[in-house]
């Protein structure tokens, strides 16, 4: 709800010059932004700036073009840790754009107000723990030793953790964690996306005869389509970060779970093992480019910075 | 090693449960912090490193000690004892399980030029990178003890080969703490009960093995899913899987025959389920099984760590012996599963004193007698075994099995800059767990093993 409200703020950004008056709105505006920027430039530009640099230099500062990127990628941890994290988004991201988009449009249209403001709140919960806590949630969930589900994960055939761990259960399971964290707060925001289509819409497709489902796919959806790839976006940066889960896995599995799962952890072994910034850096700006990818194609094919037509 | 009683007690409650998880953990943790290789005939290469340059010194200056829990009381016992010594204690993780949490803060107080403690405890792997430079122009973090700063003569007094994975370049860059000789372990008790002979070869184990499985199904003679379980097993049987053959070249060939003898009796006890694919200190083993492991090989430090503490095996039924023999083999050798040093910084402004701590941490019988693992100081090794704490709890006296075993540990397995436990745990163990047998994942394991070795520069042998 909140974020669709911030949306026509942004508007007057575009027709600043038209009048005094809307000068005088944006001169507050750069006064609300500025904190939000000097924090970016400070932990996000600067040392996005800085990771390009030890990326394209050596441990003496010398230039050494794509040098790093070659070594890192000819490591032999790279290949699987990019090829796991890819199994793993390709999972979650379909999970989550299916399930928030289906719940969100049933609390919508076929759930009452009051029982539906009471699953959006349950549904958040989960997101307010932090990472580290959720796994550790998470430890409990799937060992059958202590999980309250064990007879679950018997039936499944899984009879000690460390058969739960096997690798390929791996994207499953960091899957499911995501999942329990992040999709609450998404629902709430697309159950709010929902919320801003204009009830005359709604209207005009019952009377021509479309049931729920039909509105939901013909008009509910597409009017929704920039939420649905802003949340993509946002859950693919993420995702291609995964960090937390194997690494606190890889502790409490006592080893079990591969070190360099993920690039993420690739590029911390490669800092804080080898002490090779360098090429550290040029796993996180692989990460960057993947992201970059991902964000521009899918801006480029929701229109998401096209404005409302007036 | 366990800092909190004891962590595997079952209980109904779920609260108590999740504590006895965590706490599990963290004794595992602890317990393997021993878990690294050692003994590695680093051949002087002569290179005679420039003479050490202390830091800038100052009388009575503060120093900072890490030590990891278990050895956090030993270190509160010489501040009590030496209160005119002003020390800060902190307490980590100790290097346990491969863990690479002091190499990570060492680098950033490299970069950042300020920071190191005074005296670590760590593992032999941390040795590898603390006496080299973490980056150009860097100095190494441990300081050389054998220059002018520890007399030859206390050097002189570690059991035989235990100070070999403190050496590199000719200097000695730490004090090896205890050592953790394997030897088997078996429950008197269940032996005599049943009438069955100690074997004291390996085909006589593998022999006994199959016997206890039919004869007595669900009791075990031993385990391979745990971290170090390599190093009591493929250790023992001389298998060149961390073979140094150079400064930096690895010889990893489990191909070896002497590979091979071990992972075909492991396989054949596996299938008869004499052998356990679960680890002694995996969550639950101790509640399901703890009861019923009739062997196990292992290190000196299971009596009380694995027997006493986790399983909860009354006392005075357990025993070990002395390491088993390959036919053909007069003097058997044996591996070792851990085994901590202590290293003094280079960059301290109290060496004296820190290195004062670190003497008398490993060498004193004040403290080592009543240590909780068996000292690497031969004097204080002595001293160890006759303090009742660590023998009483035994069937028989384990002073023979384990001074036998202390120097009879295989010298060529040696202490790598990346740790053993790594390729064993992602590699092997899932693949146990998933029903392979452990000769059809030797080949599996000698690549991770030496993709591993290649990443950290050293040149790899398979032959």
């Amino acid at each position: 709800m909140t974020l669709l409200e911030t949306r026509p703020v942004s508007l007057p950004a575009r027709r600043r010059g038209h009048t005094p008056r809307r000068r005088a709105g944006g001169r507050a505006g750069y006064f609300f932004v500025a904190g939000y920027t000097l924090l970016l430039l400070a932990f996000g530009v600067f040392p996005t700036c800085y990771a390009f640099y030890l990326a394209f230099t050596n441990d003496r500062g010398q230039f050494t073009g794509i040098n790093q990127f070659t070594k890192v990628a000819r490591d032999y941890r790279f290949v699987p840790a990019f090829s796991h994290v890819l199994v793993y988004l390709a999972l979650w991201l379909v999970t989550l754009v299916v399930l928030t988009v289906l719940v969100a449009v049933v609390l919508r249209g076929r759930v009452r107000p009051g029982v539906s403001a009471l699953f959006r709140f349950l549904y958040y919960i989960p997101g307010a723990l932090a990472g580290v806590a959720s796994v550790l949630v998470w430890l409990f969930m799937l060992d059958p030793d202590v999980s309250p589900v064990s007879w679950l994960l018997s039936a499944l055939g899984m009879h000690s953790f460390a058969a739960v761990l096997a690798p390929g259960n791996l994207p499953w399971i960091f899957m499911l964690i995501a999942f329990w964290t992040g999709a609450g707060g998404w629902m709430v925001v697309m159950y709010g996306a929902l919320n801003n289509i204009p009830d005359e819409v709604l209207e005009a497709a019952r009377m021509d005869g479309a049931g729920p489902w039909r509105t939901a796919w013909y008009v509910q959806i597409p009017m929704i389509r920039q939420w649905i790839a802003y949340m993509t976006i946002l859950a693919f940066a993420g995702g291609t970060q995964l960090f937390v889960e194997p690494q606190l896995l890889q502790t409490a599995s006592l080893g079990r779970v591969s070190p360099t799962w993920s690039p993420n952890q690739l590029a911390y072994v490669y800092a804080f093992q080898q002490g090779d910034f360098n090429g550290a850096a040029a796993i996180s700006v692989f990460l960057l480019v993947l992201g970059l990818l991902c964000a521009g194609l899918l801006v480029a094919r929701s229109n998401m910075f096209t404005l409302d037509e007036k | 090693m366990r800092s909190t009683g004891s962590p595997r007690t079952a209980s109904p409650r779920r609260g108590a449960r999740i504590g006895a998880l965590a706490a599990a953990l963290a004794g595992v943790v602890a317990l393997a912090g021993c878990g690294a290789s050692a003994s590695t005939s680093t051949t002087p290469s002569g290179s005679g490193s420039a003479t050490f340059k202390p830091a800038g010194q100052k009388d009575g200056a503060q120093i900072t000690v890490w030590a990891d829990s278990t050895r956090l009381p030993s270190v509160q016992a010489y501040q009590k004892s030496h209160p005119d010594v002003k020390m800060k204690i902190v307490t980590y993780d100790g290097g346990a399980d491969g863990s690479t949490y002091l190499q990570t803060k060492v680098q950033l107080f490299d970069r950042t030029g300020s920071g190191w403690p005074d005296v670590v405890f760590g593992s032999p792997t941390d040795v590898t990178w603390a006496s080299a430079p973490t980056k150009p122009g860097a100095k190494p973090f441990a300081a050389p003890l054998d220059q002018s700063l520890v007399p030859q003569a206390t050097l002189a007094g570690f059991a035989k080969g235990s100070l070999a994975p403190c050496q590199f370049n000719g200097h000695t860059y730490c004090m090896r703490n205890d050592i953790a000789q394997v030897v088997l372990w078996y429950n008197k008790t269940l032996m005599d009960k049943w009438g069955y002979q100690v074997p004291t070869t390996w085909d006589q184990y593998e022999a006994l093995g199959e016997k206890v499985a039919k004869e007595h199904p669900g009791y075990l003679v031993g385990s391979v899913g745990d971290t170090n379980s390599q190093e009591s097993y493929f250790w023992s049987s001389q298998c060149p899987a961390f073979q140094s053959t150079g400064p930096n070249s690895l010889r990893v060939a489990l191909k070896d025959p002497k590979c091979t003898r071990m992972s075909t009796l492991l396989d054949k006890l596996i299938a008869a389920k004499a052998v356990s694919t679960e680890g002694f200190f995996s969550q639950g083993f101790a509640k399901s099984s703890g009861s019923k492991v009739l062997m196990a090989y292992g290190p000196s430090w299971y009596g009380q760590y694995l027997f006493k503490a986790a399983f909860n095996t009354p006392a005075k039924q357990m025993a070990a012996s002395a390491p088993l023999t390959w036919p053909g083999e007069t003097t058997p050798s044996t591996g070792n599963v851990g085994g901590g040093v202590w290293m003094v910084s280079s960059h301290s402004a109290n060496l004296k004193a820190s290195t004062d701590l670190v003497t008398w941490l490993t060498t004193s019988n004040d403290n080592q007698a009543a240590a909780p693992t068996y000292p690497a100081y031969a004097p204080a090794a002595t001293a160890w075994l006759a303090n009742p704490a660590n023998r009483d709890y035994f069937a028989t006296d384990v002073s023979g099995p384990f001074q036998q075993a202390a120097n009879e540990v295989w010298t060529g397995w040696s202490n790598t800059k990346f740790s053993d436990a790594t390729a064993w745990s992602s590699v092997v163990l899932p693949a146990l767990t998933a029903g392979k047998t452990l000769t059809a994942t030797l080949p599996a394991w000698q690549s991770a093993i030496s993709d591993e070795a290649k990443a950290d520069g050293y040149q790899v042998t398979n032959q």
